[in-house]
């Protein structure tokens, strides 16, 4: 179901049939979903809220609450290592190491009561088994690296004395302080201003040239995917909808989804026009049609749409999870 | 900080001089004449009205009570009608230990109950959340005279491993001074200590899905630093402040354990007196006692803002 992980050397990290749901709920959150991620690149996990892309990546991390979750499937490959989702003694390993996680809310992600300094300088030594002063040093030095101005003073002052975007700085030094080979960025720039937004991106992007590190970037901010991704996977409740590289799944996207979601952001250039939507809302959990979860929505709704598309090669490298992926072709055939 | 605490001890002063009036009247409406209670079986009136000139008692209930506030400005609570004792010796010498049970019993309440509102958090919907609830509802109703009974029956009557009554002050023999106060500190504790639990437990409920603590998680923090340094140290600011609170509460309720375990005491000290009518007795008391509360308060304001950063300033 989910792509071949390529046999290129570059690979950091592969997901397979990521299959979970929460404790007391009848049908799954996330089902079936894998990527791959390859050093230096940024893979782009794009959806509405609650299409179960956070989830996704709150489960790579081993962050999910254990007793509230039933992980069903799912393998990771990471370091060469081959592991289950729920092996969360070895995710604890490495995760704040060489797997980092920031947050949507830079606002209420860092502690209230420590100094920036001491909780980045804690990351460190968590996993670098150095000594205060030693720590102290690469948080200062991971401040100045995220261009925060006067990062010496910083480093003693707490979360409340600095603004949104400093805050997401931070997380980020703290994150990117071990030299992670892979960042999950989750909406990392949602809460912030527009300005303030591009300028984490473009952090973001200038740590990534420097590191190589693979970014995962979710987010529902297709102007954002447009400017950095490598790869995009469109999810759509708790199903990867559509997956290939950002070109071929912006320029020729094949899912009834994907094209919804692409003509629902507002164009600068062209004939004005109405705006248009994807019509209805995300089914819940318990309300998910057992076929092809979008078909409740879809425009090209059929009666084959009541058993579950594959998600199969359209293009190479490029996989559409519907019956009448390619369309065009399937367009001109019924033409 | 300085300016917020000028601000509030400022505050504190009207509220003192209210309270005064308050416990002042209430006295003056209470039954019974504590010059009948003095003059002895004879009641001669002579002496009646002798000791009704002595203290005053003729003078109007304003000017009485002008007369004995400005006494209490200058730290004289009068004396005793019954003893004739300054009110502040009295006052002295059972204040301290009434502290020392206090001191002990929140020993007691913190030891048992913040471990056991940090463990039920985490254990949220487990059995050992709902033991931990169990215990401390049972904390909470059980009465202390009936818990302190009990414990006296069991502990010094049938083992005989501690004293069930008396008191030695710890100046002359510490061990034995903490002996003696160790159950009915155990027994006033235990009641706090289930508030506390319910406090510690609650206030950790809101921290551990805190986005901090994600984030501490999210470092590969192990989960015992997670919780004892991370989330601890946010869910502990309103329990501070409530620590303070308890404290003072302490101070005024220890009365009923007292009685029981007769502990010469603030408590004992307060009933006596209220039965004998000896008023300026119950006043100094009383008086005490909301100082000594709003004090607390203070205090725990204070602490407020030492331990939450946001609200220190540059």
């Amino acid at each position: 179901m989910s792509p071949k992980p390529p046999s290129h050397a570059s690979t950091l990290l592969s997901v397979r049939d990521l299959t979970f749901r929460f404790r007391g709920q009848t049908q799954d959150v996330v089902e079936d979903v894998g990527f791959v991620l390859r050093r230096g690149e940024t893979l782009c996990v794009v959806g509405e809220s609650g299409c179960g892309k956070s989830v996704t990546a709150l489960a790579l991390m081993g962050l999910l609450p254990r007793n509230a979750v039933r992980i069903r499937s799912g393998t990771v490959e990471f370091r060469g290592e081959r592991y289950p989702v729920n092996d969360f003694d070895r995710v604890a390993r490495f995760r704040g190491g060489e797997m980092a996680m920031i947050f949507q809310e830079p606002m209420t992600s860092l502690n209230p009561a420590f100094r920036i300094g001491d909780q980045i300088a804690e990351a460190v030594e968590r996993h670098r088994r150095c000594g205060r002063a030693e720590a102290r040093a690469r948080a200062l030095e991971m401040l100045q690296r995220v261009h925060i101005p006067a990062a010496e003073q910083r480093l003693d002052e707490y979360p409340h004395q600095l603004s949104g975007g400093m805050r997401q700085r931070v997380m980020i030094a703290m994150a990117l302080a071990n030299e992670p080979s892979v960042l999950i960025a989750d909406e990392p720039t949602t809460a912030l201003d527009v300005t303030v937004q591009a300028q984490i991106l473009d952090l973001m992007a200038e740590l990534q040239a420097d590191t190589g590190m693979g970014i995962i970037l979710i987010t529902h901010d297709l102007g954002v995917v447009a400017e950095i991704a490598t790869d995009v996977a469109v999810m759509y409740a708790g199903h990867i909808a559509e997956y290939g590289s950002a070109a071929d799944v912006f320029g020729d996207p094949q899912h009834p989804y994907t094209i919804g979601l692409m003509s629902s952001v507002p164009r600068l250039t062209g004939p004005r026009q109405r705006l248009t939507t994807v019509p209805g809302m995300v089914p819940t959990i318990g309300t998910m049609p057992s076929g092809c979860r979008f078909s409740s929505r879809c425009p090209f709704a059929a009666p084959v749409c009541a058993e579950r598309p594959p998600l199969a090669e359209v293009g190479p490298g490029h996989r559409a999870a519907c019956h009448f992926a390619p369309l065009d072709r399937t367009l001109e055939l019924s033409a | 900080m300085l300016q917020f605490l000028a601000r509030r001890i400022l505050i504190a002063i009207p509220t003192v001089i209210l309270i005064s009036v308050f416990v002042f009247a209430l006295q003056k409406l209470l039954p019974g004449d504590p010059v009948l209670a003095m003059a002895g079986e004879e009641r001669d009136p002579e002496v009646i009205a002798y000791l009704r000139e002595k203290y005053r008692l003729n003078d109007p209930v304003p000017v009485q009570y002008l007369t004995w506030i400005r006494g209490v400005l200058t730290g004289d609570l009068g004396m005793s009608l019954r003893t004739n004792q300054p009110v502040l010796v009295l006052i002295g010498q059972k204040l301290p230990v009434t502290i020392q049970l206090a001191v002990m019993a929140m020993i007691f309440a913190l030891v048992i109950g913040i471990p056991a509102g940090i463990l039920s958090a985490v254990k949220k919907g487990t059995v050992t959340d709902y033991a931990a609830n169990v215990v401390a509802l049972s904390g909470l109703s059980v009465p202390n005279f009936w818990l302190g009974i009990m414990l006296i029956l069991l502990v010094s009557v049938r083992w005989q491993l501690l004293p069930a009554s008396g008191y030695v002050p710890l100046s002359e023999d510490p061990v034995r001074s903490i002996e003696t106060m160790l159950m009915p500190a155990f027994v006033l504790g235990t009641a706090l200590a289930a508030t506390l639990m319910r406090h510690t437990r609650s206030a950790m409920l809101g921290v551990l899905t805190s986005d901090y603590v994600r984030t501490a998680r999210a470092k590969g923090l192990a989960e015992r630093k997670v919780i004892l340094k991370h989330a601890l140290r946010n869910a502990l600011t309103p329990i501070v402040t409530l620590t303070a609170l308890l404290f003072g509460e302490l101070i005024a309720g220890a009365v009923l354990t007292e009685q029981i375990f007769t502990i010469p005491g603030f408590g004992k000290l307060v009933v006596d007196a209220v039965f004998n009518r000896d008023y300026a007795v119950v006043q100094g008391i009383v008086l005490c006692t909301a100082v000594g509360f709003i004090v607390m308060n203070i205090i725990a304001d204070a602490l407020y803002f030492v331990l939450n950063p946001r609200l220190r300033k540059q």
